[in-house]
């Protein structure tokens, strides 16, 4: 059984290494392009853990990390955000919303890919 | 009434006028009927009335005694009591007013003196009666006018207290000049500015001396303050400067504008960059004079030190400058190696080194961006006006606010009592206020707690004020919601466009919501600015000695300036301004090498001592101290260790005195010593000097002993603090001032009277 894991982001520059990488990882990888796509993705996909970008179209990376971790059903999900918000305000948020590890960008991918095996343990 | 009257000339003149009168009379006559007689006839004539002359001259006698007792009682009633009354008139001129109103029939009490006393003719009693009432009247009009006056004085009273109020809370410097500069009003932060302004460069970026009068604290020589009433402003600014901005003023008032300022930069000698602002104090009433404008009778300074500023705008300046020019090198950089990657002959040890070159080129962009962003921050946050304000304080403020809506307890929590936040308050707890409505009204929520405390990320520390709740279940969707709605404000209206997310962008900061399920607690979570180290002027330990501040004296207004043409000698005691000082020295032989080891001084200004404005400084004489000299002024060696010496202290004791009368006890004593600092220290001291000591002479030449303490006991002043340079300056300034008025009782109002009456009595006592 495959880990499944969700990238939710708007810019395609990204999302086109983001996906490589996490399938050379192999992982099964899912896409959202935007706030309220990776809500819905979140909640039919159930992936083990979300790349989740904040400056996002229609929902912002933290009202989907709030929703995400008001939903009951949601309660296993590893939110690892990735954003280029790097105030120490916005880490402090997005920790405090319960993010479980935050990245700025721009970032070294293998530091990225580390990180996501600690996560998924 | 009347009492035993003196023996009245005029009276006597006037009983024994009738008697010399008939006297003549009948010597007239009988000259006239010898004259007309024959010698024969005269002889009989004479022989008739013979016998009978002792009876002629009796008649003569009893007539003319009665005729003199009537004229007597004539003239008193009619001449004499005119006088009598304008004497007892005149005693009135000069009394207090009489208690009584006025009123016919008998007169009142005060006015007793006026009855004309017994036998007084209808013509005096309606004249007494006369003046009587116009004395009351001119009491009563005194009376109104006394009362007036209170009135008059209590409103003016009232407008200084509220303008002294406005002055003290201005969070601006300001400072009021005469138009020669001489400083008549200014509040406190100006002083502490100033102070600020003063002290040692190392201690800049606003941090301040915290020193107070006395002491070397924050590197001020004697405690001296940079400014003070009566002192001139061009010792902390340039004259050039203020001159070119009241001419740009005055021109702009002669074309016209109503409320025209001007503006200066300017550095000060600590290094710090002053705003200045300049507006005019026209003359009131002065009706203005063609086409020059209205008359100026001085100007006010508004101070802003804006270091600060300038160094952020210019550390802005250079984020900008390094992200937009630094970073086209490292993009020309990797678009060079990223467009010849796509060549197809390229090797693969040259594919590798452009490879490199890109990866380098990223590394540098990123930490240049990471630095920048490091930078920014804190330094460079919203330029909001936001003001330092104790953590506690403003939680208290808020629970006290939210304390007011209807259906919601708010108390503190845990509360840092350490940490001073910036923020805009009214804002923040109008922000804190729709959050508790809301819960209230969506959520039922009965009690808000506020939390406060420190945090830390990515090496940045913040504040953390949590809005806290108890609550069961909640919507996130509802919350965000309450994000972007406008705030309400006081009465429940939505008038504004001021939403929660303006708030916290204002201060730079952060806001989400967080749920503890275990603990069934949900709270709102600020990230907050803390405010610098540098900072605020916020020394609430301003040293009053007073219930009210010193500084503001509205008699200065009128003082005249000290127009150059004056010789000093013309100006008044009582108009001047003095150092009172006094030195402390090894011993007393200021020609075989005795030292000053300690000036203390005080200024008196517009009569009143400045209790706040001294001058203390102990002074290392580089040579030692005698026992003896240790057991009268009490100072050790020790505590000279480190002092400035003599050829630093001097000047700033010069700067304190500058254009102030010395004066001193025994001032030859002191003025010797610093004499013979002139040549080591190249500091003259040209300024008249008053001896307190021959001053008393002058006023009471009787006296045997003229120490100070002698005449501090005649005088009725206290001597605390003796042997002390400033406290012995205390004691002489407060005999000084009561010395003033009693010269002035005898006639010397101006200094040259003074001097000149002073040199008289130095003279006489040489002879002793």
């Amino acid at each position: 059984m495959t880990t499944r894991v969700l990238i939710a982001d708007d810019e395609p520059n990204i999302v086109i290494s983001l996906e490589y990488l996490m399938k050379r990882e192999g992982y099964e990888v899912h896409v959202a392009r935007d706030g309220e796509e990776a809500l819905a993705a979140l909640r039919r996909v159930r992936p083990a853990l979300v790349l989740l970008d904040v400056m996002m179209p229609r929902k912002s990376g933290y009202e989907v990390l709030a929703a995400a971790r008001a939903d009951e059903a949601l309660a296993g999900l590893k939110v690892l955000m990735l954003t280029a918000k790097g105030r120490d305000t916005d880490v402090a948020q997005g920790l405090g919303l319960g993010a479980d590890a935050y990245m700025t960008k721009p970032f070294s991918t293998q530091a990225l890919a580390a990180k996501v095996r600690e996560l998924l343990g | 009434m009347s009492a035993s009257r003196p023996v009245d000339r005029a009276a006597l003149v006037a009983a024994a006028l009738p008697g010399v009168a008939f006297a003549l009379l009948l010597a007239a006559a009988i000259g006239l009927l010898a004259a007309t007689l024959g010698p024969e006839a005269r002889a009989q004539a004479w022989a008739l009335v013979e016998p009978n002359v002792a009876l002629v001259v009796m008649v003569w006698f009893f007539a003319s005694l009665a005729a003199g007792v009537a004229m007597h009682g004539a003239w008193n009633r009619f001449a004499a009591a005119p006088a009598r009354l304008a004497e007892r008139v005149r005693v009135l001129l000069t009394a207090e007013p009489a208690a009584a109103e006025a009123g016919d029939g008998p007169l009142p009490e005060g006015l007793a003196i006026l009855d004309a006393g017994e036998g007084a003719s209808e013509g005096s009693i309606a004249l007494t009666a006369a003046v009587a009432a116009l004395v009351l009247q001119r009491d009563s009009l005194r009376r109104e006018i006394a009362e007036r006056i209170a009135e008059g004085s209590r409103e003016v009273e009232q407008e200084k207290s509220r303008l002294a109020a406005l002055m003290a809370e201005l969070t601006q410097s300001v400072v009021v000049c005469n138009l020669d500069g001489r400083i008549l009003l200014f509040n406190a932060r100006a002083r502490l500015q100033f102070r600020a302004l003063v002290a040692a460069p190392s201690t800049a970026a606003g941090g301040g001396a915290a020193g107070t009068a006395g002491g070397t604290a924050g590197g001020l020589i004697g405690g001296a303050e940079p400014i003070g009433l009566g002192r001139s402003i061009y010792g902390v600014l340039d004259r050039r400067l203020v001159a070119h901005a009241l001419e740009a003023v005055q021109q702009r008032l002669a074309r016209g504008a109503a409320h025209p300022s001007a503006q200066f930069v300017t550095p000060t000698k600590g290094g710090q960059l002053l705003r200045v602002q300049l507006a005019p104090v026209k003359e009131s009433g002065a009706s203005p004079d063609g086409g020059a404008g209205p008359a100026l009778n001085g100007f006010v300074l508004m101070l802003e030190n804006i270091t600060q500023q300038m160094a952020e705008e210019r550390a802005r300046e250079r984020l900008l400058h390094t992200l937009t020019e630094g970073s086209r090198g490292s993009i020309g950089n990797l678009q060079a190696a990223v467009e010849l990657l796509e060549d197809p002959a390229l090797d693969a040890p040259t594919r590798e080194r452009f490879l490199g070159v890109i990866r380098e080129e990223i590394g540098a962009l990123a930490r240049r961006l990471d630095e920048a962003a490091a930078q920014s921050a804190t330094a460079l946050e919203q330029r909001w006006p936001l003001e330092d304000m104790l953590g506690s304080d403003f939680v208290a403020a808020a629970v006290r606010r939210l304390q007011g809506t209807p259906g919601l307890a708010a108390e503190a929590g845990a509360v840092d009592g350490e940490l001073w936040l910036k923020v805009e308050s009214y804002s923040l707890i109008q922000a804190l206020r729709h959050l508790a409505v809301r819960l209230a009204q969506a959520y039922d929520v009965p009690r808000v707690t506020l939390r406060l405390a420190a945090a830390e990320q990515q090496g940045v520390r913040r504040a953390q004020l949590d809005l806290a709740f108890p609550v069961a279940a909640m919507s996130t969707e509802t919350v965000v919601g309450w994000e972007t709605e406008p705030l309400e404000d006081e009465e429940g209206g939505t008038g504004g466009t001021l939403t929660l997310r303006d708030v916290v962008q204002r201060h730079g900061g952060a806001f989400w919501f967080e749920r503890e399920r275990a603990r069934q607690e949900g709270r709102f979570r600020f990230l907050l600015p803390l405010a610098g180290d540098g900072a605020p002027l916020e020394e609430s330990a301003v040293v009053r000695h007073d219930s009210r501040p010193e500084f503001y004296d509205f008699n200065l207004f009128a003082a005249r300036a000290m127009q150059p043409g004056d010789a000093l000698g013309e100006q008044r005691l009582a108009d001047l301004s003095y150092t009172v000082f006094d030195t402390e020295t090894t011993g007393l032989k200021p020609s075989e090498g005795d030292r000053i080891i300690q000036i203390g001084a005080t200024r008196i200004v517009a009569g009143r001592l400045r209790r706040q404005e001294a001058f203390e400084q102990l002074v290392d004489p580089e040579r030692p101290l005698s026992e003896a000299g240790i057991a009268i002024h009490g100072i050790r060696p020790e505590m000279l260790e480190g002092q400035p010496r003599l050829a630093e202290v001097l000047p700033a004791f010069h700067a304190f005195a500058h254009d102030t009368v010395l004066v001193a006890h025994n001032a030859a004593f002191d003025m010797r010593f610093l004499q013979l600092a002139e040549a080591g220290t190249g500091v003259r001291f040209e300024q008249p000097v008053l001896d307190t000591l021959l001053l008393s002479a002058v006023v009471h030449p009787n006296q045997e002993n003229h120490s100070l303490e002698a005449i501090a006991g005649r005088l009725g002043v206290t001597v605390l603090g003796r042997h002390t340079a400033l406290g012995d300056a205390m004691v002489t300034a407060e005999v000084f001032v009561k010395l003033v008025p009693l010269l002035q009782g005898m006639g010397i109002t101006t200094l040259g009277e003074a001097l000149a009456a002073s040199e008289a009595t130095y003279l006489a006592r040489l002879q002793y």
